[in-house]
């Protein structure tokens, strides 16, 4: 088994977890989905350390953020696939 | 692996069984503190649990502070208790409660006496106390007798990735033995709890939990002056990559397994359905959440953590685990059981459930966790409004 960079809760998650230290911009990481056991690919284009996410796809401002198959937020600034999307590009739709 | 049948425990005079073996002396109310710390200075073996209120307190508010109080002395991990408050009404309606348990209880009340000769006559029977609970032997006891209560803090998505679904694993194959589990936290299943008023096993379950989490948000609403953007999520949990509440909350979530919980509980209640997983309306603060739950009567605690939060209880040993590989690291003196290694794949999720099994049986069987070691004994009142 490759190394896991990134694992992503479930098949219809739109971003994924870093689970090492940090990636890099530009590095090629391999991604573990959890809920069917299957990899993906993902190259980055930010710095983004250990527990931060990475957007699996191109999102749009007022796109949903799922995570566990679930809606944890809404985009409030365009990103682009392999980017850090953190408090900076997302927001809780509850407030 | 095939979970074992029994654990070492205290057996008590009610039938249930304790992890530990406590003499406490319980203060009633803030002034009776220095009394309670006194004794607990003069007679080895035994704790003072000082808190911050007790006084001029009403309604809903003092029934609560009664229920944690009443609670904490039933707990089966405390062997005998001493209640100390300033007037001796309110002190006898504490006793009498704990008293229903057949464990030993006396009350002792300052006003009209003063500190100095309390401190001797209560000194006196504590001395009793401890050497009478020094001499309590740990027998064999059903996985049943324990009662394990969960609450994670310091989150962050290593949390919801790793050791909170730990948790719900241990749950998972735990619940089927009989064992009594509780989780809480009401703010912070904020954006799953439509998903986990589902997991109510009854109808009279999911109403219960929507009501709860209905008032808590009209609460908010009510009171707050702004969003709750600013404390929830924490800097902490921020910083370890949580964005938004929902996120920490569907994290939070992973911590049930796959249980249905059968009842919802008030803070600091005690649970009467018999044995499976029961909601206990907590705030999210670590030490205010485990004080109610160990007043509900669960007598191990099961704590995960991501950037690593310290809290222990004086009663409920509190274990924690986390699945950052920084923080076990950094601040592996709090870490009990470290499932890093989830993360990189080494360890599965059902291996991690196994080894925290393990764990708590060690602890329930004796062995100090780290809380224990390090001396963290936060002892914290929920207060529902301000007093009189």
């Amino acid at each position: 088994m490759s190394n896991t960079d990134i694992i992503i809760h479930d098949e219809k998650d739109n971003v994924g977890v870093v689970v090492i230290e940090k990636i890099t911009p530009d590095q090629d990481c391999n991604c573990w989905i959890m809920e069917n056991d299957k990899s993906v690919s993902i190259q980055s284009k930010d710095e983004i350390p250990l527990g931060h996410k990475i957007a699996m796809s191109d999102l749009n401002e007022g796109d949903t953020i799922l995570k566990y198959g679930h809606d944890i937020g809404k985009v409030v600034k365009n990103i682009k696939k392999g980017e850090h999307v953190h408090v900076h590009n997302v927001k809780t739709k509850k407030w | 692996m095939e979970i074992p049948k029994s654990f070492l425990g205290y057996k008590r005079e009610n039938g249930r069984a304790g992890t530990r073996n406590h003499v406490i002396i319980l203060p009633v109310d803030d002034i009776s503190n220095a009394c309670a710390e006194a004794v607990a200075n003069n007679i080895k073996g035994t704790i003072a649990l000082p808190h911050s209120y007790g006084r001029l307190q009403f309604g809903a508010d003092l029934e609560l502070h009664f229920r944690t109080m009443i609670g904490t002395g039933k707990n089966p991990n405390v062997a005998a208790v001493i209640v100390v408050g300033i007037e001796p009404k309110w002190t006898k309606r504490i006793v009498d409660a704990i008293a229903t348990t057949g464990k030993p209880v006396e009350g002792f009340s300052i006003e009209g006496v003063g500190d100095i000769d309390t401190i001797a006559k209560v000194s006196k029977k504590a001395q009793e106390f401890s050497m009478w609970a020094s001499e309590k032997q740990r027998e064999d006891c059903p996985m049943s007798d324990l009662w394990i209560s969960v609450k994670c803090g310091e989150s962050d998505t290593t949390s919801g990735l790793a050791s909170n679904p730990t948790v719900g694993n241990l749950m998972d194959k735990l619940e089927p033995l009989g064992v009594h589990l509780c989780f809480g936290e009401t703010s912070e299943l904020t954006g799953a709890e439509t998903v986990c008023e589902k997991r109510g096993k009854t109808p009279e379950a999911q109403a219960k939990f929507k009501k709860t989490w209905n008032d808590y948000n009209d609460f908010i609403l009510k009171e707050a002056t702004d969003d709750l953007s600013e404390s929830q999520p924490t800097a902490g949990n921020i910083a370890g990559g949580l964005t938004t509440i929902e996120e920490k909350a569907f994290g939070n979530f992973q911590k049930i397994g796959g249980c249905q919980f059968i009842d919802v509980l008030e803070p600091a209640e005690e649970p009467t359905k018999g044995a499976g997983l029961y909601f206990m309306d907590t705030s999210s603060a670590a030490a205010e959440c485990v004080t109610l739950q160990a007043a509900g009567g669960f007598n191990i605690h099961l704590f995960p953590t991501g950037q690593g939060n310290i809290i222990g209880n004086p009663i409920e040993p509190v274990i924690k685990l986390t699945a950052n590989p920084l923080t076990a690291k950094a601040m592996s003196e709090h870490i009990d059981v470290d499932v890093s290694k989830i993360l990189s794949r080494e360890m599965n999720l059902s291996q991690a459930g196994d080894e925290l099994i393990k764990s708590t049986l060690r602890v329930a069987n004796g062995r100090l966790t780290c809380a224990e070691a390090l001396g963290h004994k936060e002892f914290v009142m929920t207060k529902l409004y301000r007093s009189a």
